[in-house]
């Protein structure tokens, strides 16, 4: 008895009733219709459209706007603040998952919330932050200036408002996860005598490997694609703190469309592999979650 | 130092000192501290100037654009989001996995691409504009259309696995005791969907009031006409009007906490729905 509704709960629709349980041939087609109407309007027909216009003017200006001095740049720049910000994320999300999933703590709901708070903050405040602290009228902006170092309207600012709008994706995939998961194994191992760092390399973070990537995935997305945070600490100055989105802004102000396509299809690209790698490792996810969550009965 | 004062239970895993001063440490440089500058700055403000600010007509002009097109966007979104998701769900068909996936892009797509796409498309010589009796780009419109697509997500992926978990049994009992599909739909199936739907609605409209890449190409960013709260507060910056930035950002800082608490009741409610 257990064993059928099982398979009823986990396959695929269960046999119903024509009619009953679905709606005429004719109402779905309509249905399905409607929703891939909508999609093409606001989702599919604007990605087509970047490669399209991206080639309008041929390979040549294609090539020539990746090629440009300023494009390459560009492009260092947004690799060099990915690469700067997600590692920092990465070690805070261990961290904060470590603290969430294996201790109970007064206080832990709140630090959840706070956690999420830079996601509904507007990326344009996330940059005013920081010119409030480090800017010429801000907090440090005298001495800053006095020693001479640069923070708004240099790099070291857009690369600290690229850690605060991707600072929870990591956080937020694997504390679910970690929590889910018993804890019998980690006991074990400290009983059997391994250290905290041994527990968290060998035993901690092989189970949730998965998660771990798709929240770095998500999060590094995020930090190439960036735009109004950095463009608030930016000060858009050419082949000095232009990211490649800016480098897009500023291309389209100037009409030059076909180049400013050209680099907008770079990033569309980067998207679409996100997505590929998104939906792979997704499913290793729910795997992982699923086996977390039928361990439980069983230890309880 | 945390254990004596914040633990509740004993464990016997180590390292909860050093993880919960890390990740507080973390939190404090990068977040807390950086936003409290945004309120001690406003604090420095009177009263009243904070309030002439805030009020001034330029300033209302944007809120009434940025909350009229976020609320209308959200609303399509829920409805067509719905639709999506009840066709992903429900019906089998041909590209059915490759658009699952794709409903994700304005979540990895980067918001100066979409922006400048979509500013090409529905402009009066564009693919889509071109049929279109009125203009869109340039216009509040395009304000609507820019945050339609990057609220599109939410919806879908708060209600898609709602959807799923729903058992058809209770369909088929509402069939046997004589409903019709339409009321089977609207009296069981729909109340159950109510609170993830409601969810993605908030999220999807917390999203739209605070965005910036995608609107400012396909705006036109005219003042009292098609500028949003967001850009206001860059041009507020780059007149080197501090203060009057700080405050239109505290405004927009206090709505944005008040959905966040928002969307958590609800996420409480919906799982109490669920009975988890």
């Amino acid at each position: 008895m257990s064993a059928s509704i099982h398979a009823a709960g986990a396959g695929q629709a269960p046999p119903h009733l024509p009619g009953a349980t679905s709606e005429p041939a004719w109402v779905r087609r309509l249905l399905i219709g409607g929703a891939l109407l909508f999609l093409s309007l606001f989702l599919f027909v604007p990605l087509v459209a970047v490669f399209v216009q991206a080639l309008s003017k041929g390979l040549g200006v294609y090539w020539a706007a990746l090629s440009d001095p300023d494009a390459l740049s560009a492009l260092r720049l947004t690799l060099t603040a990915a690469a700067i910000a997600v590692p920092l994320n990465l070690a805070f999300g261990v961290a904060a998952a470590w603290s969430i999933a294996k201790f109970d703590f007064r206080g832990k709901n709140l630090l959840l919330t706070l956690i999420d708070l830079p996601f509904s903050v507007s990326p344009v405040i996330a940059g005013l932050i920081y010119v409030l602290i480090f800017g010429l009228q801000g907090w440090f902006g005298e001495w800053l200036r006095d020693h001479d170092i640069k923070v708004i309207f240099a790099v070291p600012g857009m690369v600290l408002a690229t850690i605060f709008v991707t600072f929870p994706f990591i956080a937020r995939e694997l504390i679910p996860l970690m929590q889910a998961q018993v804890q019998e194994q980690e006991e074990a191992a400290r009983v059997l005598g391994a250290s905290g760092w041994q527990i968290l390399w060998r035993v901690t973070l092989p189970n949730v490997k998965w998660a771990l990537l798709y929240g770095v995935i998500l999060c590094n997305a995020r930090a190439m694609g960036e735009f109004g945070a950095v463009s608030v600490v930016s000060g858009h100055i050419r082949g000095q703190t232009n990211t490649l989105p800016l480098h897009i802004e500023i291309l389209y102000n100037e009409y030059q469309f076909a180049a400013a396509f050209a680099v907008a299809s770079l990033l569309a690209a980067l998207a679409l592999v996100t997505l590929a790698l998104k939906y792979i490792v997704e499913q290793r996810v729910a795997r992982q979650l699923a086996a977390a969550t039928s361990d439980t009965p069983a230890a309880a | 130092m945390f254990t004596r004062v914040l633990l509740r239970r004993h464990s016997v895993l180590p390292g909860f000192d050093l993880s919960l001063g890390v990740t507080l440490l973390y939190l404090g440089v990068v977040v807390l501290i950086p936003l409290s500058a945004v309120f001690l700055k406003t604090a420095t403000l009177s009263g009243e100037a904070f309030w002439a600010t805030v009020t001034s007509p330029r300033v209302v002009a944007s809120y009434r654009l940025t909350f009229g097109a976020s609320l209308l966007a959200a609303l399509i979104n829920a409805v067509f989001g719905l639709l999506v998701t009840w066709v992903l769900v429900r019906y089998p068909f041909p590209g059915k996995r490759l658009i699952d996936a794709l409903v994700d892009l304005p979540f990895a797509l980067p918001t100066a691409v979409a922006g400048i796409a979509l500013t090409a498309l529905y402009s009066s010589n564009g693919w889509i504009g071109k049929w279109l009796p009125f203009k869109v780009s340039f216009t509040p419109l395009g304000v609507f259309v820019a945050l339609t697509f990057i609220g599109l997500p939410f919806v879908v992926r708060t209600v898609q696995p709602v959807l799923e978990d729903l058992t058809q049994e209770l369909e088929e009992a509402a069939a046997t005791l004589g409903a019709t599909r339409w009321q089977t739909f609207s009296r069981v199936v729909f109340p159950s969907l109510m609170p993830a739907l409601l969810t993605g609605f908030t999220l999807a409209f917390a999203r739209a009031l605070g965005e910036y890449g995608s609107v400012i190409f396909i705006a036109g960013n005219m003042p009292m006409v098609s500028e949003i709260t967001s850009l206001l507060i860059i041009t507020k910056l780059e007149q080197y009007d501090y203060t009057g930035a700080t405050s239109i950002a505290v405004v927009m800082l206090l709505t944005a906490f008040t959905l966040l608490l928002a969307i958590n009741l609800l996420q409480a409610w919906a799982r109490k729905r669920q009975g988890k």
